[in-house]
């Protein structure tokens, strides 16, 4: 049991920092220092034009995407390497956030999937950050139950053509390509008769409406397609087998969203350590410290998790489904957090100002935004199982729809 | 980096596990738990036997000088295990103390013995209600004699010597105690067994009339060794619990397999499910905060106190929600005297308290991160 780095991976690190040292992007550190529970902001900078010369400069220096083969444009570097790279680029990783969606969950399904002439020629643009790449699965009445989507694709001679509606879209507005998940064969049970493509997002009939959200922001989009035309060439996997083409795309996702989680626990005993009380500091209030300490005690336990999965990657084994812990206890935890910090602040603690006294109105955002964690990636509810299912061995639930065919299932306003 | 026991440590789980399922049976478990037995004497010695109890101790002073990693693996295999021996108090307290403070004539005339079972030892710290603190100890010494009332002290009527915290000055700060070895079976001690909520571990009364008592470490340095102890022994009670909590959810997980209800195996609930998985979750967090302690408490790190706290936090936490929860699977039969859920819920719920409550810890905590950011 050590912390310490094998010789070859001291190298690396060592290797890795001073590339960094000599070509990140310091004027933005101490803004992106700041930018804390998963919000950028940046001052005189938009997060996609500095993100993509951040990601073009590691392209050119072989630092982009690094754990893909070199002919795709990557490092060929190990998933340990990758580990190490992420924690010397520090608070730079924070550029690469309009590429997580392609980089984590995208690029690894055309690599699974895609023709090697479609590799050789998305692969590279992905991970330079030229091209950049959404996800296109949710739907209106497909969330948790993905394989209930109705977004149709239909084979005319070489080409398909798809109508239909996808939402919860992170960066539809600024994608160039996106991955499609469509059903094409609505006679066979859902799951059997979905398709996997990608497509060119400025293709004629795509239309992108950004999603006003529960906390203000627009970050989400609904994309519609009215008889957009996809090549059967774009296609990933046979047709009929999307499903399994989507599965190993979600299994990218937990992993790649699991990276880097805000727990809300540094930004709280900080709040806590200077927010007066009318009995004194709030951290030394019994019961603050007693919900803090408890906080503490989850998030480090998360963190050592990631430490124990970081050791299996260094071994070579592959992490299971047990990541899933990760999103699961980090959202509930930062929404207990921001309503606790609130709750410390009185009455007051309803103003939402950045200029309010007491914590500059974080926690409100917080607050405002914590649903989406327990929401985003699969819910509480769906993690829990897969836990269930995956982890503990315990059946799966009673499904009513899984013989039927999909246009035989009994539906309610669809 | 690697973040996990080695190869051999492994083995030596599965050395342990192996041993206990054989030797510790719940069947076995509940001889004591019947009040049959003080504490399951052959599994003690056998124990001895496999190198168990001296996993810890230098071979000099009769032990196999593995070291705490090997001690952590032993330890969570104990918890599984809910073994009915008064393994915490004589390896964790009364040894780990031996180990820090002890002199070279003391660690020899002890720790030989706790090595082979034949010397069982334990800490008297608590009188009555309250936490670790200077103030609440009152018992004094004066003259090489000991005078006060400890309780409760974990396996104390089966103890042959304690690591006795007493009072040697009155100053009002931590250096006005010291501490103190005591053999239990000299005059001047009286011992009474007390009911306590986890029969398989006993607790008792110890009163002290003029008892002999030998200094352990420099008079005044008492409260700094005894939070060393407390740190060590957080850490390896928390791997006891991470075993307790992990069997819980294993009990719960087989029983929501076997049993039927409305035509359907109950672990395909999501009701059921759900509440399994939050019980893994915790049981995770604990274990991964453990591993951190088990590192901090092999290498002397600096980072101790505050990994202790955070592994005793999160284990006493995951074992009582484990254990809880166990019985709620188990439904009506979880709450029968028969089904051996109980034995684990009043487990996690002894050990909560034994070193210090859940709160104390989180006080603990938090100082502790304090100083950390502080400096």
């Amino acid at each position: 049991m050590n912390f310490d780095d094998t010789p070859q991976e001291a190298a690396f690190r060592e290797t890795a920092r001073k590339w960094i040292e000599a070509n990140a992007p310091k004027e933005l550190h101490g803004e992106l220092s700041k930018s804390s529970l998963g919000r950028i902001r940046l001052a005189n900078h938009d997060i996609v034009d500095v993100g993509k010369a951040w990601q073009k400069k590691k392209f050119e220096g072989n630092w982009a995407c690094l754990h893909w083969p070199k002919e795709y444009g990557g490092r060929g570097a190990s998933p340990i390497e990758k580990v190490i790279w992420q924690q010397e680029e520090g608070v730079y990783g924070k550029l690469t956030q309009p590429f997580q969606i392609g980089e984590g969950m995208c690029g690894p399904t055309v690599m699974a999937f895609g023709s090697e002439a479609a590799k050789r020629r998305y692969l590279p643009k992905l991970a330079s950050g030229e091209e950049i790449w959404c996800q296109l699965f949710s739907e209106p009445s497909a969330g948790s139950d993905v394989a209930g989507l109705r977004t149709r694709a239909e084979k005319k001679g070489d080409n398909w053509v798809v109508n239909g509606q996808k939402i919860w879209t992170s960066g539809a507005h600024y994608s160039d390509y996106g991955l499609l998940i469509a059903r094409t064969d609505p006679n066979v049970p859902k799951h059997k008769g979905l398709t996997m493509f990608f497509l060119d997002m400025k293709s004629p009939g795509v239309e992108v409406r950004p999603i006003k959200q529960a906390n203000g922001m627009q970050e989400f989009n609904e994309v519609y397609f009215t008889d957009v035309v996809i090549p059967d060439h774009q296609r990933l996997g046979a047709v009929g087998d999307g499903w399994n083409v989507s599965l190993t795309t979600l299994m990218n996702e937990r992993m790649s969203i699991g990276a880097r989680l805000a727990t809300g626990v540094p930004e709280m005993f900080e709040f806590c350590s200077s927010l007066m009380l009318d009995e004194g500091l709030a951290i030394d209030d019994p019961a603050v410290r007693s919900k803090l300490a408890s906080w503490a005690a989850k998030s480090n336990g998360l963190k050592y998790t990631s430490y124990r999965t970081i050791s299996a990657l260094s071994k070579g084994e592959r992490p299971g489904p047990e990541n899933s812990i990760g999103k699961l206890v980090s959202g509930m935890m930062l929404q207990d957090i921001a309503t606790y910090a609130m709750d410390l602040q009185g009455a007051a603690g309803v103003l939402t100002g950045n200029d309010e006294e007491a914590a500059q109105g974080q926690f409100q955002q917080m607050l405002l935004s914590s649903p989406s964690m327990r929401i985003a990636g699969g819910t509480d509810e769906i993690l829990r199982n897969i836990i269930a299912e995956r982890v503990l061995g315990l059946p799966g639930d009673i499904r009513v729809d899984k013989d039927v065919p999909y246009n035989k299932i009994p539906t309610k306003g669809r | 980096m690697n973040f996990d026991f080695s190869d051999d440590q492994k083995q030596l789980r599965d050395q342990a596990r192996k041993f206990l399922a054989e030797k510790c049976s719940p069947k076995a478990v509940r001889v004591v738990l019947d009040g049959k037995a003080p504490y399951d004497k052959e599994l003690w010695k056998g124990l001895a036997e496999m190198g168990f109890l001296g996993v810890a101790i230098p071979e000099e002073f009769g032990g196999a000088g593995a070291g705490h990693l090997e001690l952590c693996v032993i330890a969570e295999e104990m918890g599984r295990a809910n073994a009915p021996v008064p393994f915490s108090s004589t390896v964790y307290l009364a040894a780990e103390a031996l180990l820090i403070a002890g002199s070279d004539a003391q660690k020899k005339k002890w720790l030989p013995s706790i090595a082979s079972g034949e010397a069982i030892g334990t800490l008297a710290l608590f009188e009555g209600k309250g936490n670790p603190a200077p103030k609440n100890v009152k018992l004094t010494a004066a003259n090489g004699v000991l005078n006060g009332v400890k309780k409760p002290v974990a396996d104390g009527a089966i103890a042959d010597f304690a690591v006795v915290a007493a009072r040697t000055g009155s100053s009002g700060r931590e250096a006005d105690i010291s501490l103190f070895l005591v053999d239990l079976k000299a005059g001047g001690v009286e011992v009474k067994s007390l009911t306590n909520l986890d029969p398989t571990r006993g607790q008792a009364e110890i009163t002290f009339k003029d008892a002999k008592a030998e200094p352990l470490g420099a008079a005044g340095e008492g409260w700094s060794i005894l939070t060393e102890v407390l740190d060590r022994a957080a850490v390896l009670c928390a791997f006891e619990q991470v075993g307790g909590a992990d069997r819980a959810l294993e009990m719960g997980r087989d029983y929501a397999l076997d049993r039927i209800a409305f035509g359907r195996q109950i672990g395909s609930f999501q009701a059921v499910k759900h509440m399994l998985a939050d019980m893994y979750v915790s049981a995770t967090l604990a274990r991964s905060n453990s591993y951190y302690g088990a590192w901090a408490l092999s290498t002397n790190a600096a980072e101790l106190p505050e990994a202790a706290a955070a592994a005793r936090i999160s284990a006493t936490q995951a074992f009582q929600h484990c254990a809880k929860n166990n019985i709620q699977v188990h439904g009506g039969m979880g709450f029968t005297w028969e089904f051996d859920c109980h034995m684990y819920y009043r487990r996690a719920n002894a050990m909560a308290l034994g070193l210090g409550s859940l709160t104390y810890w989180e006080d603990q905590l938090i100082d502790r991160m304090r100083k950390k950011n502080a400096a």
